[in-house]
């Protein structure tokens, strides 16, 4: 059901963090939502903060600069042109001398920070100025002023962000800095920062398994967030199983009950060549995915009783390449998320 | 066990995996031999590297108990803060003293040749509270503890994790050795985004603690930093305008109050190091059979190369498991289709789509391997296929143990 451009679920965000456990999948969630963005026609950034240039990777393209990138157009859909996704990938470091230079006209003292080691000190220790210059950033692209002119405006950006264990922190710089700036520039930078962190223009969508543990994590993280009053998005199922099994034939997979005869006669009709060892071994199989099934059931009603929009991604059984991502995308815009 | 045989096992297991290049260009890593591993006495340390996400905790804790059911005296020192390895091994809480592991098996000969298995969980503040309270006067450890920067460094700052748990490994080996506890420590890596965290962030510290800045924040009008405090009146202007003027006396306090704890920080990292570089020690790389996971793994296995650190091999977790029978992925889905048109909720058609999806997920990690294992043809490989279930309790652990003792 294509949906029209204003019927997705979140229509007045701007800033889409995605989230999730390691090994889950975020970056590529994330990926598929920005083009998912870019395919209703939007332009958007997506950016990456933990310098794992992953993006690069995804999209094939070399090694990200801190600089915007174009990188991918969306789907065409109807007759709209689409929209185009350009990528950054943010590091403290290079955040911390473009601010520098963008709010104190700071050219030769930046240069001196940085040759007496300061910008290094700034971005590994000093308490929460890390992720101050990271956020900011991120909110310096979502709310363009005229102090960056010349630089794109977006209409939404996505942010491959910290895993789940770390997004509340991350996202709460505010509290981080509490112990260490009560006053300064730095101080009400973090105030702005967090004044968008928690309008209904962010939403942090999470992304898991339907796995236990990751789910439990999924599930801690909401809490966090909420505590933080921090605006909880969507979570993203990724890596689902097929499911064109019906529900007794799963129960009698798990029982061992599956008809071994009906099968065999069914592959012969089907023009396979059957074998015993075949036959045990889609049995075999049967039981595997049925246990696997069972689990992720119970798993998936944890999460639909979480309250928030759930999607479902499939797994690709061929891996996720260029061509993966803009499925995974489509599927996205399909369940209303972009 | 006399010094002759512990010998002769190590090198009988090293010559076993000496397989030329030439050899094994296109054939299948060789296999590890996990058992051989745990059973040599003079294994003394194993440490489980890889990405996050990979199965770590998991495969860390199903070495540690099948190590302790073979007979050994094992401490397994997780660093995760997630529930994850509490969960598996059946305890509630973990802190950072060892705490015995109950439920464990007697050996296959139905004698428990002393096997013990004690599970930990590091808690990263309070082992550098602790370096911190044995190395200043109780005034200075006070200073510093509430010092907005130590928290801020011992809470948050990338690496520290890392440094403590070599700091925890170092004190539990120490203590071991000593009283003889422990004749094994396995110990699983801090969840970091990338494996190599743990070899660099000892050096990152304290280079870091080095540093020109902390040096002159440390010196501002000694001897040749003269020249430099003109420099320095720029930049504290700069960063009391940024930052507030009070972030910089803190700096200073902190930095003063920690100056003295410095050599000693630095001598106990090299200290823990060198043991790291030692025979006793294993290195066993986990990585899940995908691109990036596989990517760090080799990163890793280099890495540890030239650090000249013991690799002892590569564990593949959670490998889709090889369907049975010779049906190929495209035959597979081409039945599946003829007979979804006769019937749409064909199970048959259902089953045989399953079995295409897994052949072919199963061929790409196997040409995911083999890329590894051509590039890196010394690096002795175990497979763990992935379970239908969760693993969260002893009989889990078990399981995944077996199957990593398991040759394909």
């Amino acid at each position: 059901m294509s949906a029209p451009e204003a019927q997705h679920d979140w229509p007045r965000v701007r800033l889409h963090v995605v989230t999730g456990k390691g090994g889950t999948g975020k970056s590529t969630v994330a990926a598929a939502l920005a083009l998912a963005l870019a395919s209703q026609g939007r332009n958007v950034l997506l950016c990456e903060v933990e310098g794992r240039q992953g993006i690069a990777r995804m999209f094939d393209v070399d090694p990200l600069p801190y600089e915007e990138r174009r990188i991918a157009t969306g789907l065409r859909r109807d007759d709209k042109p689409p929209g185009v996704v350009h990528a950054l990938h943010i590091d403290p470091e290079s955040a911390l001398l473009e601010y520098l230079a963008m709010y104190y006209k700071l050219g030769r003292a930046g240069r001196a920070l940085d040759r007496f080691g300061v910008i290094e000190f700034a971005t590994t220790i000093a308490p929460g100025v890390r992720d101050v210059l990271l956020t900011g950033k991120v909110f310096e692209a979502v709310q363009r002023n005229s102090r960056n002119k010349h630089a794109m405006r977006y209409d939404a950006v996505v942010l491959d962000a910290p895993p789940t264990g770390r997004i509340t922190q991350f996202l709460n710089v505010n509290n981080e800095l509490a112990g260490l700036a009560k006053v300064g520039p730095i101080k009400s930078q973090a105030d702005t920062v967090m004044t968008l962190f928690r309008s209904p223009r962010t939403a942090v969508h999470l992304v898991t398994v339907l796995e236990e543990m990751p789910v439990q994590e999924t599930v801690d993280g909401i809490a966090e967030l909420h505590h933080a009053q921090l605006p909880v998005g969507g979570v993203i199922v990724n890596l689902v199983r097929p499911r064109d099994i019906g529900a007794s034939d799963l129960e009698a997979a798990r029982a061992g009950r599956l008809d071994a005869g009906r099968l065999e006669a069914d592959l012969k009709e089907a023009g396979v060549d059957v074998s015993a060892d075949l036959v045990d071994g889609l049995l075999a199989e049967a039981r595997d995915h049925a246990e696997r099934r069972a689990l992720e059931d119970a798993q998936r009603e944890i999460v639909n009783g979480l309250g928030v929009p759930s999607y479902e991604l499939p797994r690709l059984p061929g891996g996720v390449d260029l061509g993966g991502l803009y499925d995974l995308a489509g599927e996205l815009v399909r369940q209303g998320m972009a | 066990m006399s010094g002759p045989s512990r010998s002769t096992s190590r090198s009988t297991s090293r010559i076993r995996t000496r397989v030329g290049p030439l050899a094994t260009s296109n054939g299948p890593a060789p296999d590890m031999d996990i058992d051989a591993l745990l059973d040599d006495r003079n294994t003394g340390i194993i440490v489980c590297c890889g990405s996050g996400g990979v199965g770590k905790t998991t495969a860390s804790a199903a070495l540690a108990l099948r190590a302790a059911e073979r007979g050994r005296k094992v401490v397994v020192l997780t660093i995760d803060p997630a529930r994850r390895l509490a969960q598996a091994m059946g305890i509630e809480t973990l802190d950072n003293t060892p705490r015995p592991v109950v439920g464990l098996r007697a050996n296959a000969k139905g004698n428990r040749r002393g096997g013990s298995l004690d599970a930990m969980m590091l808690d990263m503040k309070r082992t550098f509270d602790e370096v911190v309270e044995g190395q200043a006067t109780p005034e200075k450890a006070k200073q510093i503890l509430e010092n907005p920067f130590y928290i801020a460094l011992s809470s948050s700052f990338a690496g520290t994790q890392e440094y403590m748990a070599m700091e925890k490994l170092g004190q539990i080996h120490a203590d071991a050795r000593r009283d003889g506890t422990y004749d094994l420590i396995v110990v699983d890596t801090p969840p970091s985004r990338s494996a190599l965290d743990f070899l660099d962030a000892p050096e990152r510290l304290s280079s870091f603690l080095d540093g020109r800045f902390i040096r002159l924040l440390l010196t501002p009008a000694k001897g040749p930093a003269r020249l430099m405090t003109a420099g320095l009146g720029i930049i504290t202007g700069a960063l009391n305008k940024i930052l507030g003027a009070q972030v910089l006396t803190d700096m200073q306090t902190f930095v003063a109050a920690f100056d003295t704890l410095f050599g000693g920080f630095r001598a106990r990292a090299q200290k823990t190091f060198e043991l790291l570089q030692a025979d006793g020690t294993a290195f066993l790389v986990v990585a899940a059979p995908e691109p990036d996971a596989l990517r760090e793994a080799a990163y890793f296995v280099e890495r540890l190369g030239e650090d000249d650190m013991p690799l002892a091999g590569l564990i593949v977790n959670r490998a889709a498991p090889v369907p049975q029978g010779t049906l190929s992925a495209d035959e597979a889905m081409a039945a599946s289709t003829r007979l979804r048109k006769a019937s749409p909720g064909s199970l048959t058609a259902g089953l045989l789509r399953l079995h295409a999806d897994q052949t072919r997920i199963v061929e790409r990690e196997a040409l995911l391997r083999e890329r590894f294992a051509a590039a890196h043809p010394q690096v002795p490989t175990a497979v763990i296929p992935a379970l239908p279930g969760d693993v969260h309790d002893l009989a889990g652990l078990r399981r995944v143990g077996d199957l990593l003792a398991e040759t394909r």
